[in-house]
């Protein structure tokens, strides 16, 4: 990057001082602002509502969802694939900007990674409350037990198992990690005795030593060069669900790379959509520029474009194979009972991201805000139509069955939503929104370069 | 105004806070070339070459970080590539889908991932084994100004040695102050 792009990147007289005072105030800031509590209140509600239907769907079973038995996964497996994406690039953003030294990195990297973090937490409880019979899940976990029995290691869903708890833990751990010497600051910078104990406890004694620094940064090296192939595994393996079975529609080798890509638009998407609002909410439009909008409108595209790609390739294979069945499926999906799905997935995913094309349309707020929106629907409407459509007419036409959701598919996706948010309101106001020992490290340099030029 | 923050009374070393991190680079470098090693330099953010200067070297020796979270998860990975062939082969011999008892490739993605997790947590415990954390009393905190470590303040903190020298040695190198710092 060209100096002058690096000083684009940050406000001219933004310094160690003011910029620790600014961001470390949000956080300790007595009484938080309207817009937050507004906000908050609708995420807490829609929280409840979503622990209200997960004890429905705990105690009832889930035939409260619409499913049958030719489309046996329904909701709750659209929504873990959807949530999982969204993780994706949380952690992509901040781990492969960080090892390619992206200067625009660090105003989004936080962002990005309690994202991915809460994401990963919707994920999860989308999979568990997908079971049936979620009091039995240690099944999958390997461990002797008195029927001598050990899990099914062909199984794709032992896979799964095991990638989104790794995933998890991992997230929790490279959020934790980027956050342990902003606690640091915090507890520093703390007035009430609560609250330096608090973030005393987080911080475990920091004392930004050089040394731990240094090997600060080396294990977030480490943590970020085993991120990339987390990121691509998780997805890949969840996508292996599908294309392992030779069921026509998810039998296609291209899934793997497919699923990933389409995870990473979503993600970016996501990404792009919290930093307009984050922004707007706490007046940092100077720290989050139009020029980082810029960036992951180039991302959203880049990656919109490998998923088009693979439409392409989709439609492609199940002409060229020859299967009646896979052609039966394409032309299902195009005009059967879930046409309107595929249709609208075609708008958002095809059409409408070719607007990121525009640099005017990329440096827009508004517009990357629509944006972001409605590649995230055409991201969920993507993953519902591989699911519902591949399924519900599979070889035998006395099987097939169209299924449809009912209220409580609606209901606990929108609680799931308001999960999400939830998690992320109270974290921005319990932890610094952007990065600050980044920011300090992005001024260091900035002050070298600008030395350098004289 | 330390002795009243200390429980005991004990004499700890001595703190001096810089201007930047150039003047705290050159201090640093010149107070261990004139033989005190037991130094500690605070800065806000990983200051470029910072720590070198402090001893510290880039391999970190055998057992690095890095070089740790590889051997964890290589061994991790292959416990569990035989956790699972021993289950799959010897113990719980099932025939699924005509395919062979010992599938290997089916049993890679959970050994890579058995293996990544232990690699991450075996880097993360490392990082704060050798970092000393969590370590959440030092005398550098009773320092009223070290909370300036965490935004924009730049600090070398002394253990011991001989005090007048190490004090005529630090204003030398430009301190802003030097302060004594108790237990």
């Amino acid at each position: 990057m060209s100096q002058n792009t690096t000083e684009k990147l940050l406000p001219e007289e933004l310094t160690h001082g003011n910029m620790t005072e600014r961001i470390a105030g949000l956080v300790l800031a007595p009484r938080a602002r309207t817009r937050w509590r507004l906000a908050f209140a609708v995420a807490g509600a829609l929280a409840l509502l979503f622990a209200f239907c997960l004890a429905m769907v705990f105690s009832n079973g889930v035939g409260l969802f619409g499913i049958n038995i030719p489309v046996a996964w329904g909701f709750p497996i659209v929504n873990t694939i959807w949530w999982i994406g969204i993780a994706h690039a949380g952690t992509l953003i901040s781990a492969v900007l960080l090892l390619t030294r992206q200067p625009w990195r660090a105003p989004v990297a936080r962002l990005a990674e309690a994202m991915a973090m809460f994401a990963i937490v919707c994920a999860g409880i989308y999979a568990i409350a997908h079971l049936g019979r979620p009091q039995l899940m240690h099944f999958l976990l390997p461990y002797p037990n008195t029927q001598d029995l050990w899990p099914q290691w062909r199984s794709p869903l032992v896979w799964d198992f095991f990638a989104i708890a790794t995933y998890f833990v991992f997230t929790l751990g490279f959020l934790f990690f980027s956050l342990l010497p902003d606690f640091a600051t915090l507890r520093d910078r703390a007035r009430s005795r609560s609250l330096q104990i608090f973030y005393g406890l987080l911080a475990l004694g920091w004392r930004n030593s050089a040394l731990h620094w240094a090997r600060y940064e080396q294990v977030n090296g480490v943590l970020a060069a085993v991120a990339a192939p987390i990121v691509v595994s998780v997805t890949g393996i969840i996508s292996l669900d599908l294309a392992v079975s030779i069921v026509p529609g998810f039998h296609f080798t291209i899934f793997p790379p497919y699923f990933v890509a389409g995870a990473l638009f979503s993600g970016f998407a996501t990404v792009a959509l919290l930093a307009v609002i984050t922004r707007a909410m706490f007046g940092l439009r100077d720290l989050i520029t139009r020029r980082h909008l810029d960036y992951l409108g180039r991302m959203m595209l880049l990656f919109a474009l490998v998923v088009n790609y693979s439409y392409i390739q989709e439609i492609f294979t199940a002409w060229y194979s020859g299967d009646l069945y896979q052609r039966a499926v394409y032309i299902d999906r195009w005009t059967g009972p879930y046409a309107p799905a595929w249709w609208s997935m075609f708008v958002c995913n095809v059409l409408l991201v070719q607007l990121l094309w525009f640099r005017a349309v990329r440096r827009s707020p508004a517009a990357i805000f629509a944006l972001a929106i409605t590649s995230n629907i055409g991201m969920w409407l993507e993953r519902y139509q591989i699911l519902f459509t591949s399924v519900h007419a599979s070889f035998i036409p006395a099987t097939w069955g169209t299924a449809l959701p009912t209220a409580w598919d609606a209901l606990l996706a929108l609680g799931s939503l308001g999960v999400f948010a939830f998690f992320l309101l109270a974290f921005v106001r319990l932890a610094p929104v952007i990065s600050m020992h980044d920011m300090r490290s992005a001024i260091h340099r900035r002050q070298q370069q600008r030395e350098r030029a004289e | 105004m330390s002795e009243m923050k200390g429980a005991a009374n004990g004499h700890y070393g001595l703190i001096a806070r810089f201007d930047d991190g150039e003047a705290l680079l050159a201090a640093a470098r010149r107070v261990r070339k004139s033989g005190h090693r037991r130094l500690e330099a605070h800065a806000p953010f990983p200051l470029p070459g910072l720590a070198e200067a402090m001893g510290f070297s880039e391999g970190g020796g055998a057992l690095s970080i890095a070089r740790i979270a590889l051997l964890v998860g290589a061994i991790a990975a292959g416990i569990a590539f035989l956790l699972q062939w021993y289950t799959a082969v010897i113990d719980y011999p099932i025939v699924v889908g005509g395919k062979p008892l010992n599938s290997w490739p089916a049993f890679l993605p959970i050994t890579f991932k058995v293996g990544i997790f232990n690699s991450v947590m075996a880097a993360a415990i490392t990082m704060l084994v050798k970092n000393r954390l969590p370590h959440f009393y030092h005398p550098v905190f009773n320092e009223d100004d070290f909370a300036a470590a965490s935004a924009n303040g730049f600090f070398l903190s002394l253990r011991g040695g001989d005090g007048e020298k190490l004090e005529a040695l630090l204003r030398d190198c430009g301190a802003r102050y030097v302060r004594e710092l108790t237990l």
